[in-house]
């Protein structure tokens, strides 16, 4: 949701007469105005009276998670896959504490969040009382915004604000600590929206002039590029709808970051696939060698730029973003648009379509040349040995995945883990609307991706959700299968085991000499044993014999079901650009022509 | 293209300018508790160094303060700070005096000395030259209180040093612009 439409709110309960209830109603009943109608989260001491208020009533529904790292993510899931707030509740102490690693997930890749964590008895804060912390202290570099709610008669008003900051300009996660005194007094409720904040004020609307200067200049490109951003998908889906008529008017390439994949439709012919270290041969040439670049709604992150005294070297440089402190943070720009996205790309669409001059669409033609020879060395192309017993490729696993699925004709919600995994699902996992994404870009948290699943499944009971994991990252949340068993989601978890924590070794490889330290997973358990421990179908691929098979008989399940596949051992990740090196110094794997 | 080298070598240009500069952030912040560690803690937590801050309430219902912080970098820098101080949820205004137009700042500095005989007088002296209060004296000791902008004080105290300067206690600076303009 907007900030426009959080305003446009109904107003006419305004005046309403002052209920009383205890304050853990008053925390429910406001979360049920805020539209919330499923929260994940981990019972304590300090958030009891909170659980007993949940026990008695039925508007909203609790996901137990078996960690509160795994709360947070499955809501930041919820929210990514939803477009809506995710809510966390945990406890105080350890309960907070835990939840620092998805909130900091959550800063980073701008997902709106509400967590709620209980605080000891306010006569006890200060006493290193059982269970305490100073979260908001541990937490204020983790969140947007967070705050320990001290007076009982602002509790309505403070939940009230910190959906309204949670969703409002750039979308981020806001904690409020809550001393457990304070949800079982009474307290009073009202029924009344935020409309704005005294010192907070994000502008939504862009600076007219700049989207002139921006597409006059875009009008005159003779090699153009459109680079966005997770800003499109967080601006909601009007905004990929209106990304993917500016890029179609415009004839424009585009590219996309990771966090972007799904904000303009993969198959789209003028889709150059992701850029960045892992990026296509064709988006980091494109990005080096063009004379516009538009970038909507992304940040320039190291992962994108390499080098960034080389990045993109000739262009002329414009950058909408509703942050203002993300311009000009790592790359100059020379034409800085502020505002929503959405309302951004809406005027440049009007504005192209005032601006009488015409593309130079001979140079255009010459672009779209480059670019397609660019194309053709095919640089996500692998070898596949298709002979009995030969071992499966990483890629080809993801790509028969993906076949498998189209073929039912679904999209489904895919969530990873972090490392080679991930790449290979953002290079091979096509994804043709937003939403259906979820995976740890800014902060990279092994273990993401199994309760990233939960969240999903939650939000989407009837759709499709897979969970694209290695087998290192999946050891990380691996309880969350407790959760998948108890509220029967039928969550699909596709395991690349090749062993080694790929990415690290990876790097170790091709930086380090060879020397593998501490990358090699020694010790595994026996996946399909682990996964039936739980009560979940637990099925194994181990050569290419096996692999399709395997892939149909997970997709046919009704229920949970843990695959793994075991993979080439040393397979690596291409195309790759070294850490700090310009984009067109790519390196390419051994199966691609160039 | 036209359009695009001018802007190109603009950019160019202003990459060169990369010396350091000095900056004076005012700001005005909610006054609750946890704002100020969220400021100061955006400066430690990005590296960016603070060479002074001073904080107070600054209206009658005390419901906000202001902060002055006084911090130098390249002109990049500079920016991204304000930015970064300016989207904070507590932060009403943020502004840089150094950019905005001219303005006063002055600190307060309370400084001990310990010595006796002539130097204790020459310390007199000088306090006299430099309007600077006596607040405390005892038989082998003086505590002056001065007020002034920041190089005042330190010529001061550097002319103090010689003669037994022991102690002292600064507040950093207040700024706030001249003429009408108020943030």
């Amino acid at each position: 949701m907007t900030n426009i439409e959080l305003n446009k709110a109904d107003h006419s309960q305004i005046g309403e007469s002052v209920q009383t209830m205890t304050g853990a109603e008053v925390l429910l009943q406001v979360l049920v105005d805020m539209g919330v109608d499923v929260i994940f989260g981990y019972p304590g001491g300090a958030v009891l009276p909170i659980y007993d208020a949940l026990f008695q009533q039925d508007r909203i529904r609790h996901i137990l998670t078996r960690h509160e790292q795994a709360a947070v993510h499955a809501a930041e899931a919820y929210a990514r896959s939803t477009g809506k707030v995710g809510v966390a509740l945990v406890t105080s102490g350890p309960g907070a504490t835990n939840t620092v690693t998805g909130l900091v997930d959550a800063l980073m890749d701008s997902i709106p969040l509400v967590c709620i964590s209980g605080q000891v008895f306010s006569n006890l804060i200060g006493n290193d009382a059982f269970q305490e912390a100073d979260t908001v202290g541990i937490t204020r570099a983790a969140t947007k915004f967070n705050y320990l709610i001290k007076d009982k008669d602002k509790l309505a008003g403070k939940i009230r604000e910190a959906f309204y900051i949670a969703r409002s300009g750039r979308p981020g996660p806001v904690l409020i600590d809550i001393p457990k005194d304070l949800m079982i007094n009474t307290a009073p409720y009202q029924k009344q929206v935020i409309k704005e904040h005294p010192s907070y004020k994000p502008v939504v609307e862009p600076n007219h002039q700049a989207i002139v200067d921006a597409v006059r200049a875009m009008k005159k490109a003779k090699r153009p590029l459109f680079y966005t951003g997770g800003g499109i998908i967080n601006s909601g889906p009007k905004a990929s709808k209106n990304l993917r008529a500016l890029v179609q008017m415009s004839g424009f390439p585009c590219t996309s970051t990771l966090m972007g994949l799904g904000a303009y439709p993969a198959s789209d012919k003028q889709f150059l696939g992701m850029l960045g270290m892992h990026g296509t041969y064709e988006a980091n040439l494109a990005t080096h060698g063009c004379d516009v670049l538009v970038a909507l709604g992304a940040r320039f992150d190291d992962r994108v730029t390499g080098s960034v005294k080389d990045f993109s070297p000739n262009s002329l440089k414009i950058h909408a973003d509703i942050d203002p402190s993300q311009i000009n943070k790592i790359v100059l720009v020379d034409i800085p648009i502020v505002g929503d996205v959405s309302r951004t790309i809406e005027l440049m669409i009007e504005e192209w379509n005032k601006n009488p001059e015409p593309v130079d669409q001979h140079a255009l033609d010459t672009w779209w040349k480059q670019i397609n020879e660019w194309r053709s060395i095919d640089c996500l192309r692998y070898t596949q040995n298709n002979a009995a017993g030969a071992t499966i490729k990483p890629q080809h696993a993801i790509r028969r995945l993906h076949e498998l699925v189209s073929k039912r004709g679904k999209e489904a919600y895919v969530s990873t883990e972090v490392g080679q995994h991930q790449m290979w699902a953002a290079q091979y996992f096509p994804f043709e609307s937003p939403n259906h994404f979820m995976t740890s870009g800014g902060l990279g948290t092994m273990g993401y991706g199994l309760p990233a699943a939960v969240g999903t499944q939650v939000a989407h009971p009837q759709g499709l959700v897979i969970d694209i994991a290695g087998e290192a990252s999946t050891m990380m949340n691996i309880q969350e299968l407790a959760t998948i068993k108890q509220y029967r989601l039928p969550v699909k978890i596709f395991i690349l085991n090749n062993r080694y924590m790929g990415m690290v070794r990876q790097w170790q490889e091709l930086i380090h000499g060879g020397r593998y330290s501490e990358s090699y997973s020694d010790s595994l358990p026996d996946f399909v044993k682990l996964a039936e421990s739980f009560g979940i179908k637990g099925l194994r691929a181990q050569t290419i014999d096996d692999l399709d098979a395997v892939i149909t008989e997970m997709l046919d399940e009704p229920g949970p079901v843990l695959v793994e596949i075991q993979v080439e051992k040393e397979e690596n990740c291409f195309p790759m650009i070294p850490a700090g090196a310009p984009h067109n110094q790519i390196l390419l794997g051994a199966d691609s022509k160039a | 293209m036209d359009y695009i080298d001018k802007k190109t070598l603009q950019r160019s240009a202003q990459q060169e300018k990369d010396e350091f500069v000095t900056a004076i952030f005012s700001l005005i912040v909610e006054n609750e508790s946890g704002v100020l560690s969220r400021v100061i803690g955006l400066f430690a937590g990005r590296g960016y160094n603070i060479e002074s801050l001073t904080v107070a309430p600054v209206d009658d219902g005390g419901r906000k303060s202001r902060i002055n912080i006084l911090t130098s970098g390249t002109p990049m820098v500079i920016n991204q700070i304000k930015e970064q101080l300016d989207r904070q949820v507590p932060v009403y205004r943020v502004v840089n005096l150094c950019r905005q137009g001219p303005y006063v700042a002055r600190e307060l500095a309370l400084i001990k000395v310990v010595s006796k005989g002539s130097e204790r007088a020459e310390a007199l002296t000088l306090a006299d030259a430099f309007r600077a209060q006596v607040v405390d004296a005892s038989i082998d000791s003086l505590v002056f209180e001065l007020t002034g902008k920041t190089e005042k004080i330190n010529a001061f105290v550097d002319l103090l040093r010689s003669l037994g300067l022991v102690e002292l206690s600064r507040t950093g600076i207040a700024a706030i612009g001249r003429g009408r303009h108020t943030i």
